[in-house]
């Protein structure tokens, strides 16, 4: 099978599963439903493209198919934000703050961190990549550790609201939010698009991308930014996705068996969108919404991430 | 040309390389030899700016290397590592494409397929072509990174250690391919080298670094005594001319 033959395939697929979200189950007023359905697709189309093409993106970087750009602590950033406004203003001012103020503020903290994080790290000329993962994952932990210490403070009404937040759900997502994030999120594949091929060289590893003519610390401090971008708008949207990102990125590696971002890009994106649709399709209509879409999400992405670990550990 | 000039690097408070001072000769195979930590594999990417140097200038063909925009050097000179592991999923004639990125920036012409035909002939790798390069032998791998150098078409190719994991009969394969290179095709080569016999019998020009210093360079001839080897490497040695070749016995 050709690889546009795949992605085609992948394409039907989420077509498939997109028909039979809209349109199995059609109870009540027709209208509402099929809006609000809708709406949850564009959701799932946005947050599935965003967390695959930033985990694709980030692991071409890092050289390393295990990572995933969680890694950097932004979900951290996230909750702890989250918290520490509950903490001190109390729950009702994170519910009834506005959706477009809540995304605005969420995600601008969390690009905020990470334009301060490699701004201080990139400074110094030279600085290695691994280097900045291991202050973000060690300011992460800090910042788990802050908001678990505040969140055995809180009342617990109080803390069943930040429960909601901590994870992900296309139920709890804002919908006044959906085009700008829509166009963020283009913004960003527009961008990444254009360096296709650099990406392909990067993938060859540092030096040989340098040898070959790669301006290496600038597109790897912009493809950095993007992937901040694009995690900071999902996470703002329907909240942190652990594994979800690497699942589908490694799906796409190993389906797609090329080095060519092209399709690397596209086929994660679609796996990703269609393990998200597929996905709530369980939640809604096999568990009736008694799990978020993100617990189910994490079983299965811990059960692959561990199988990918003990595959590595072989491979050695 | 490439002339280096008082350049000198540090690793935190330590010098690694010490204002070293060197003129790459044209259309020669110069290999850099020394022992362990001498500096010479820093020098050599410090020359084809996989990393920046503290101090010094490095003259390509009448320009400083930091005025050079990547993608302008990158049809000039070519480098290539001890330690190629790739994580992407390629067949040799991927990799060798992507020797033409500096120019095609991953679109290749007809012209751009020819010069990755040509190198993966002059390299043998025509039945291996379509082999993904994680399959491949050790040799057969540093071939196709060799043929990847070829196809980038620089006039200076510059190789840390081309000779690491591979066994005699490859070793010596490799080397008279480089030499083909400079005698045929007029490049100019730089070599880091372990095994002094190989330097001896395929370099035009030996560069000696100690503690990142250049203590001595010369024609094989100069370089391939008793003392001067002994300088180098603290350890006593004697040079026997065996068939006109130069080789030094150090067991």
């Amino acid at each position: 099978m050709s690889k546009r033959m795949k992605v085609a395939v992948l394409v039907v697929l989420v077509l498939v599963l997109a028909v039979l979200f809209l349109f199995t189950h059609l109870r009540g007023d027709l209208e509402y439903v099929l809006r609000s359905r809708g709406e949850k697709i564009m959701a799932m189309v946005f947050v599935g493209w965003a967390g695959a093409v930033s985990t694709v993106l980030f692991q071409t970087m890092t050289h390393n198919r295990i990572l995933t750009p969680s890694i950097i602590g932004l979900d951290a950033v996230y909750m702890l934000v989250q918290t520490v406004v509950v903490f001190f203003f109390g729950s009702t001012t994170l519910t009834m703050m506005s959706d477009t103020s809540h995304f605005l503020f969420s995600a601008g903290t969390m690009m905020g961190f990470s334009v301060l994080l490699y701004s201080f790290l990139f400074r110094r000329e030279g600085q290695n990549l691994y280097f900045i993962l291991l202050v973000g994952m060690i300011l992460g932990t800090f910042m788990q550790s802050v908001t678990s210490f505040l969140q055995y403070l809180i009342d617990p009404n109080e803390f069943s609201i930040i429960q909601d937040r901590m994870f992900a759900s296309i139920n709890n997502m804002k919908t006044d939010l959906l085009w700008p994030a829509g166009w963020c999120i283009a913004a960003a594949t527009a961008y990444t698009y254009r360096h296709l091929h650099e990406l392909d060289v990067l993938s060859l590893g540092k030096d040989h991308a340098i040898n070959l003519g790669v301006d290496y610390e600038r597109i790897v401090k912009r493809l950095l930014m993007v992937v901040a971008l694009l995690v900071s708008i999902s996470t703002a949207l329907v909240g942190p996705i652990m594994f979800f990102g690497l699942i589908v990125a490694n799906l796409a590696y190993a389906f797609f068996q090329t080095y060519e971002h092209r399709y690397l890009l596209a086929g994660a994106g679609l796996f990703g969108i269609a393990a998200l649709i597929g996905g709530q399709l369980i939640v809604e209509r096999v568990f009736v919404f008694s799990t978020p879409l993100s617990v189910i999400v994490n079983i299965v992405g811990g059960a692959y991430f561990l199988y990918l670990l003990i595959k590595e550990r072989k491979a050695w | 040309m490439v002339e280096v000039k008082q350049v000198t690097k540090r690793y935190g408070g330590k010098t690694v390389v010490d204002r070293v001072s060197l003129t790459v000769p044209p259309r020669q195979l110069t290999s850099l030899i020394g022992p362990n930590g001498a500096g010479k594999s820093t020098l050599l990417a410090m020359m084809s700016r996989l990393i920046s140097k503290d101090d010094g200038e490095i003259w390509v063909e009448g320009k400083e290397i930091s005025c050079y925009r990547t993608e302008e050097l990158a049809k000039k000179i070519s480098i290539l590592k001890q330690s190629n592991h790739i994580a992407a999923r390629l067949t040799v004639n991927e990799l060798v494409s992507f020797g033409r990125f500096p120019y095609s920036r991953g679109r290749l012409t007809r012209e751009d397929r020819n010069y990755v035909r040509e190198a993966i002939r002059y390299m043998e790798l025509e039945e291996l072509q379509n082999r993904y390069i994680d399959e491949l032998s050790g040799g057969q791998r540093q071939r196709a990174y060799i043929a990847m150098v070829l196809a980038q078409d620089t006039d200076y190719i510059f190789l840390d250690e081309p000779l690491n994991n591979l066994d005699m009969k490859h070793a010596v394969q490799m080397m008279k391919v480089l030499r083909q290179l400079v005698d045929e095709l007029n490049k100019t080569i730089v070599v880091v080298m372990h095994d002094i016999n190989f330097a001896s019998c395929y370099s035009d020009h030996m560069v000696a670094l100690k503690d990142g210093t250049v203590i001595c360079e010369g024609d094989v001839s100069s370089i391939m005594r008793n003392e001067v080897l002994h300088r180098i490497y603290d350890l006593d040695v004697r040079v026997q001319t065996i068939e006109n070749r130069r080789i030094c016995v150090y067991f």
